[in-house]
């Protein structure tokens, strides 16, 4: 769908994107990962065709940026970073104006509208001057504007910013529930919602694609170790360091939090080894009280800490 | 053409949703009006004459004013991104607003007609030189709306883009008038280049060619600049 080759972006002498190679296949959601000024929002820029790439090519179906941006447009839905509207203009004027560019029939502009406000949850905001808005309702004009013709690829420069907690839950749902069907590449520095929302996930540092694998594989490879999290009552710190430390494939014990009666612990063992049974097996025999016992999977934390702390 | 009348259409009705509108207008009725009819009444002549020769120096600073905002703001705000990234071409937006600043002001001088209609009740008035004047006056507001939307495109901040509009535009209505500081040799084509030599001879109702492409050229000329400078941009 669609093929980026060599891609690079200067300005002046500063590198913001470097040779990017990249494939992004139909139906995919792929969310872009990078610390502040790794070059997402440039990358997606290139993408939208409203920067033009130092060198490389970028194409989608057929149309390559440098030679057909309009086709390409067409196909694209783009929401930029905190959503650069007009703010004299009344949201629904905003969105007529913008169903009217794209070329959608006067007959149908009125219920494309509603369908849309009502999706992203603007019914009661459209007669509101868009510089009256908040943050978050400002987000969804644009995610309205991205999704007005309802394009193949929707583009998203970190969609959730400023927006409230059970807000992200919708836009995230929406999200999904598009990526069915649609193809959506999304920047974000949240790796929870990466990991929510993305089938792949890139990781971006310092304008070099440092990751690019699907979500789970990344987070597999993620580290070396398991964690276990354990909660015990009414037992002695020295004797559980003692007891635990000869259960096997215990590699190593942290007290994470002790106090009159309750301790907690983090053991460390072997990635692929599962060291719960056997704990629980020690602690059985003794008479403390067993609260709580997770084992902790890598999350794209620490991955992307790897990463991106690197140099 | 469909995506020019769409951005005419926002960014004309953007005019009248701000007050920059009513006051653009009537500053403009009220100091022509006033500079016109105060020696009117001396002269005693009924013609239109005095009315249009004041057009090129007030529109150097009305036609900056109209145009200021229509790229600035967008550079500012940074919806050009939004804009530029709908199926757009870069023609048809610096189409689209020029055609809203220059319609704009042609709106401006609507109200004017009145002055025409109550000085031919006064005396015979010759209607030629008349509607030679609005014609002229016509290609002028867009030959400074060329120039001050290509001011606009150029920096982030409207007083800015108004000062560079208004240098520019009064450079060309002056050019004429300090022509003997300069070289023999030159005067030709300095008088060519400034407006008010072009303006003169449609206002006096000669309808020339060379003077309507002089007016077709300045406009191309400020599109063509204000297109590179938005697509340096990308």
């Amino acid at each position: 769908m669609i093929h980026v080759e060599n891609l690079t972006k200067y300005y002046h002498d500063f590198c913001a994107v470097d040779n990017f190679n990249l494939d992004v296949h139909k139906g995919e959601v792929l969310g872009m990962l990078g610390p502040n000024g790794a070059g997402k929002t440039t990358f997606l820029r290139m993408l939208t065709g409203f920067l033009k790439p130092t060198e490389g090519t970028i194409k989608v179906k057929e149309f390559s940026v440098a030679s057909d941006a309009l086709s390409i447009k067409k196909l694209m839905g783009y929401l930029p970073e905190s959503a650069p509207l007009y703010k004299d203009m009344l949201a629904y004027d905003y969105l007529q104006y913008v169903a009217g560019i794209r070329g959608i029939g006067n007959d149908k502009i009125p219920s494309r509208i509603r369908y849309l406000s009502d999706l992203c949850g603007l019914s009661s905001m459209m007669h509101k001057p868009i510089g009256e808005l908040s943050k978050g309702y400002k987000q969804r004009v644009g995610l309205a504007h991205a999704m007005m013709d309802d394009p193949e690829i929707l583009v998203l420069d970190e969609p959730t910013s400023g927006l409230d907690p059970n807000q992200i839950v919708e836009i995230r749902d929406i999200i999904r529930q598009i990526g069915k069907e649609k193809t959506v590449i999304l920047s974000t520095h949240i790796l929870s919602e990466a990991e929510a929302t993305c089938d792949r996930v890139v990781i971006i540092h310092k304008g070099k694609i440092a990751a690019d694998d699907r979500t789970e594989n990344l987070k597999a490879a993620g580290g070396q170790k398991n964690h276990l999290r354990l909660s015990i009552l009414d037992a002695d710190p020295e004797a559980v360091r003692k007891l635990l430390g000869n259960v096997e494939g215990v590699q190593q014990i942290e007290m994470t939090d002790q106090t009159e009666k309750m301790l907690s612990l983090k053991l460390s063992c072997e990635s692929g080894t599962d060291i719960r049974r056997s704990v629980y097996l020690a602690v059985k025999e003794t008479d403390w009280i067993l609260t709580e016992l997770t084992m902790e999977t890598q999350t794209l934390e620490s991955i992307f800490r790897q990463i991106t702390l690197e140099n | 053409m469909k995506q020019v009348v769409q951005i005419f259409k926002k960014e004309f009705y953007a005019y009248f949703l701000s007050p920059i509108a009513y006051i653009v207008i009537s500053i403009f009725l009220m100091v022509t009006g006033w500079f016109f009819f105060s020696t009117f009444f001396i002269y005693d002549l009924t013609s239109m004459r005095n009315y249009f020769s004041m057009m090129p120096i007030i529109f150097s600073f009305v036609a900056p004013a109209v145009t200021m905002r229509l790229f600035s703001e967008e550079l500012n705000v940074g919806s050009y991104e939004l804009l530029l990234t709908m199926p757009v071409s870069i023609r048809q937006v610096v189409l689209g607003k020029f055609l809203a600043g220059t319609i704009f002001m042609i709106v401006m001088l609507l109200p004017t007609i009145s002055y025409p209609v109550t000085i031919s009740f006064l005396g015979e008035l010759d209607w030629g030189p008349v509607l030679g004047g609005y014609i002229g006056a016509f290609f002028l507001a867009g030959s400074y709306c060329a120039v001050g939307l290509f001011a606009s495109s150029l920096t982030r901040n409207q007083i800015i883009a108004f000062i560079i509009g208004l240098a520019i535009c009064f450079g060309l209505t002056m050019l004429s008038k300090i022509l003997f500081f300069m070289p023999e040799t030159l005067l030709g084509f300095l008088g060519y280049l400034g407006v008010d030599m072009h303006f003169a001879n449609i206002s006096k109702g000669i309808i020339d060619t060379r003077d309507l492409l002089y007016f077709v050229s300045v406009i191309f000329i400020g599109l063509y600049a204000t297109h590179l400078s938005i697509e340096e941009r990308c």
